[in-house]
């Protein structure tokens, strides 16, 4: 597989650098580098395939034009080695850009360990990046460069989709769950956010920018005006204020409910019905929301009281980031 | 049989007076009813889609943001539910699917007269919409925000549920007509490729849109009833609807760009004067696209959220789908390889299908590659992608087999001249409208958006610039239409020399088609 991609890579390298950059936005990242030699492959044998296409046919026009009235034709019904052809080289064609194509996406959908992570609220026409020392930035947020960066995304109401071109990657942002996108900027700049889910009236407003800085200045920037308690901070107050300390501790005893601690990230969690879970973002958020959905092994269902329609979504992450404290 | 005999008795003058259409259950006649409504829903979808280009010349606000959203869904609604979707097989299928295989009409007349109505009730409700809160979901009503959205959603769905009844009923009729009603020797082996093609359309709409119906009446309910299962806030899941919409509405590409194809492989043989090269693989991969069509829906999910292996898999189907619509590009090639080719207007109109679709293919290759459609998802390289396949692919192919059959419908030849004119305006002008949308989406410009920033300013520009030039070439073909339609010139009964059977009967054809039926002993194109 690799010797088939290293050939394919030097191929579409080739090809990229004749083709320019096919108007496809600046690259802001590796991944999108891939993804252009990708399309510039594609460019060049679609551009093949349409010559065979759009070429034969306007031969073919020119040389069998009709001549007379009662020009003879033959009667050519089938040919079993051309049509054996004209399946094959484009099915193996196809099945060529598939594998490459899932290569690139298998990149982009594996989170890297470690990424730096962002909280993303969208709404209805807005976007609000929340950082884990509790700054919260509206519409304009700022990245380190060189380090990858994971945005775990929630919206408050419909749909919308977060989309950055530079870093050709892009991911709908669906009301009652997570999802994530990763990246890591390349290069320092400015750039373009968009939102690529339709959304309603101002759908087309909704942008952002985003700021790729040297580490020292992100390091800078998170720091200022910063007054507030980190999210994880709001996320111990909430544990308090909403009455969470009643049933769960955090020390590893058990009370009514299972113990936080050592909660996040455990792979082998059971449930009651014997089924294992891996707890992560929307394992938690399904559990506080609507607690019945799964039940953990050694506790009875209708306990714990759900919180749908009770905590906001920055609750929700404080609540999230806390638990994740708990090692 | 064969004789023309303009001032006899046809279809046209057999009965007259407007009740005399409105309650008429001769298959000819209610094709040109839903011709006469199909075009006037084309002309008020073709409208919105001149406002669209108008807002979008300029970046800056023309329209306010609801008022630009509104247009948009109207433009997608009316070309897809009342044009695209039901134009070639509820006209031209139903005036032709009969003659072709040598019936007198469809299998169940009255049926077919039904559908019309009901076809008009959801038609008529949709348009209702316009003078109540209107609609502003776009065309495929994702949730949640068609559950949020003040405006007329419930009876925006239950127009498109009912024209889906319309639409199955036709599908069922087709079915049965073509099992049922073949001619003394007319094989599945020598059914022409328009009847294969609409056919295997048929087939779709039978199994596919109750999948839409079901959908919509669930969104209904959950809209007024409360029932939480599209809406998170109630417990239900939004992407769900999307599973449902693309179950249905992936088929429904093919349902719309299958029956072009048939129109293509007509007058491709017709104007080559030579035997259709691979009847039988280009039938098969008609079939053969309606079944694979249905377990690909998820290509247009591969951002939404659905799992890496989701997105993998429905990546490999839809590669596998591309391989029988190549074949028949191929096909049609060698079809022209050594004929006898002219280029009156319909041959202009299939060869400019070509041309686009070859288009619209690669392009649809590209979109399906799924680490390249996570950069274009979205942008306007899909909506210049869908636009190559159903306007360069069925619009083209509509206008073409309006040309090519009008001689037979109306026993009148149109005005060559401005055909070609409606031709070159409507071919030019389709190219440069969309062909810079390619660059755009590549650029990143998202769809659906009612401004843009500065940098896609001048190839928008460009892009209204052709959006009009189309709008002139389509009214240019209007204009032949119904110049031919008063004109003197009295056609033949067979202009292009085919050798299908409707151009074997009177032009235009009798009540019941045939006056003795025929016996059919060899296949429709045969040109030796
Ligand atoms: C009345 C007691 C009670 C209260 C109050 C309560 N819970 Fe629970 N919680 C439970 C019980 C019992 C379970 C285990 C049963 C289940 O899985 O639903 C549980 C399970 C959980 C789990 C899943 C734990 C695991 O090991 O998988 C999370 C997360 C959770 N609760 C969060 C919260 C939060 C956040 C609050 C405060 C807003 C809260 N709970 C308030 C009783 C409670
Ligand atoms: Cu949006
Ligand atoms: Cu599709």
């Amino acid at each position: 597989m690799n010797w088939f991609l290293a050939l394919m890579n030097t191929v579409a390298v080739n090809t990229a650098s004749a083709a320019g950059k096919s108007f496809m936005p600046p690259v802001g990242t590796e991944i999108a580098s891939d993804v252009d030699n990708l399309y510039s492959f594609l460019l060049w044998t679609s551009f093949l395939g349409c010559v065979i296409l759009i070429g034969g046919m306007i031969f073919f026009a020119v040389k069998y034009k009709r001549r007379t009235d009662n020009d003879k034709t033959p009667y050519i019904s089938h040919n079993m080695a051309l049509e054996f052809l004209w399946s094959f080289i484009p099915l193996v064609l196809f099945l060529v850009v598939f594998a490459w194509g899932w290569k690139v996406y298998h990149d982009m959908r594996v989170m890297p360990e470690n990424a730096f992570e962002i909280h993303v609220q969208a709404k209805q026409w807005q976007w609000d990046f929340m950082y884990k020392s509790g700054k919260v930035s509206t519409n304009d947020f700022f990245v380190p460069v060189g380090i990858p960066v994971k945005l775990v995304m929630a919206s408050e109401d419909v749909l919308h989709s977060f989309y950055i071109p530079s870093m050709r990657i892009k991911q709908d942002v669906v009301p009652g769950r997570y999802t994530t996108l990763w990246f890591k900027a390349d290069k320092t700049g400015d750039y373009q956010i968009f939102c690529t889910e339709y959304c309603g009236a101002a759908h087309s407003a909704m942008l952002a920018k985003m700021h790729v800085v040297p580490a020292p200045d992100f390091e800078k920037w998170l720091q200022e005006n910063e007054e507030g308690l980190t999210l994880a901070q709001k996320g111990e107050k909430l544990y308090n204020s909403k009455g969470c300390i009643a049933c769960h501790s955090t020390d590893g005893s058990v009370k009514v409910g299972p113990s936080w601690k050592g909660l996040w990230g455990s792979t082998g969690h059971t449930m009651a019905n014997g089924k294992s879970v891996t707890v992560d973002e929307n394992y938690i958020r399904e559990s506080i929301l609507n607690p019945n959905a799964d039940i953990v092994k050694g506790f009875s269902a209708g306990l714990m009281p759900a919180q749908q329609g009770l905590l906001t979504e920055d609750q929700l992450t404080a609540l999230i980031e806390y638990i994740k404290t708990l090692k | 049989m064969g004789n023309t005999h303009a001032s006899g008795d046809n279809y046209i003058n057999h009965e007259k007076g407007l009740w005399s259409w409105l309650t008429t259950i001769d298959h000819k006649r209610i094709g040109l009813m839903y011709m006469i409504v199909i075009l006037f829903f084309f002309l008020c979808g073709g409208i919105a889609a001149m406002l669209i280009r108008l807002e979008l010349f300029a970046s800056g606000p023309l329209f306010d943001g609801n008022t630009y959203n509104q247009i948009l869904t109207y433009h997608g609604a009316i070309m897809v539910f009342m044009v695209i979707v039901p134009g070639i097989p509820a006209i031209l299928g139903n005036f032709f699917l009969p003659i072709h295989i040598g019936a007198k009409d469809v299998a169940f007349p009255k049926l077919n007269l039904a559908s019309w109505y009901v076809f008009m009730a959801g038609a008529i409700l949709a348009i209702s919409t316009l003078f109540t809160t209107k609609i502003d979901t776009g065309w495929t009503f994702y949730t949640p925000y068609s559950i949020k959205t003040g405006t007329a959603v419930v009876t925006m769905v239950m127009a498109a549920f009912i024209m889906g009844m319309s639409s199955i009923l036709t599908g069922l009729n087709f079915i049965v007509t073509v099992h049922k009603l073949r001619a003394p020797g007319m094989t599945m082996g020598r059914i022409p490729l328009f009847v294969w093609a609409v056919y295997s359309t048929a087939i779709l709409q039978v199994l596919a849109t109750p999948v839409l119906g079901i959908t919509l009446l669930l969104l209904a309910m959950e809209r007024t009833l409360g029932v939480g299962i599209f809406d998170p806030a109630r417990g239900g899941d939004p992407v769900l609807f999307q599973h449902f919409f693309w179950f249905y509405s992936h088929p429904a590409v093919y349902i719309m760009i299958l029956p072009a194809m048939g129109i293509v492989s007509e007058i491709i043989a017709a104007f080559s004067r030579k035997t259709i090269f691979g009847y039988t693989a280009i039938a098969y991969s008609s079939l053969g696209i309606a079944a694979v069509s249905f377990f690909v829906w998820g290509h247009h999910m591969f951002v939404s959220g659905q799992s890496e292996i989701a997105g993998i898999v429905f990546s490999f189907l839809t590669m596998l789908v591309g391989v029988p619509t190549a074949i028949k590009m191929f096909n049609w090639l060698a079809t022209m390889y050594r004929g006898s080719i002219s280029f009156e207007s319909p041959m202009l109109f299939a060869m400019g299908f070509l041309f686009l679709f070859a288009i619209g293919g690669v392009t649809g290759i590209m979109l399906a590659t799924v680490g390249l459609d996570v950069h274009f998802h979205d942008t306007y390289f899909v909506v210049a992608h869908f636009h190559y396949v159903m306007v360069g692919g069925t619009l083209m192919a509509l206008t073409g087999g309006l040309y090519y059959w009008f001689p037979k419908m109306f026993g009148k030849m149109f005005n060559e001249f401005w055909a070609r004119i409606s031709f070159v305006l409507i071919f030019i002008g389709f190219n440069v409208t969309f062909f810079p949308q390619f660059v755009l989406g590549a650029m990143g410009m998202p769809r659906r958006y009612a401004d843009y920033v500065p940098a896609y300013e001048s190839l928008n520009k460009i892009s209204s610039i052709g959006a009009w030039t189309i709008g002139v070439g389509f009214l240019v073909a209007l204009y032949v239409i119904i110049e031919g339609l008063m004109s003197k010139r009295i056609a033949p009964a067979n202009p292009w020399g085919a050798k299908t059977l409707e151009w074997q009967v009177q032009s235009p054809p009798t009540h019941h088609n045939f006056e003795v039926e025929p016996v059919v002993t060899a296949g429709p194109y045969e040109y030796r």
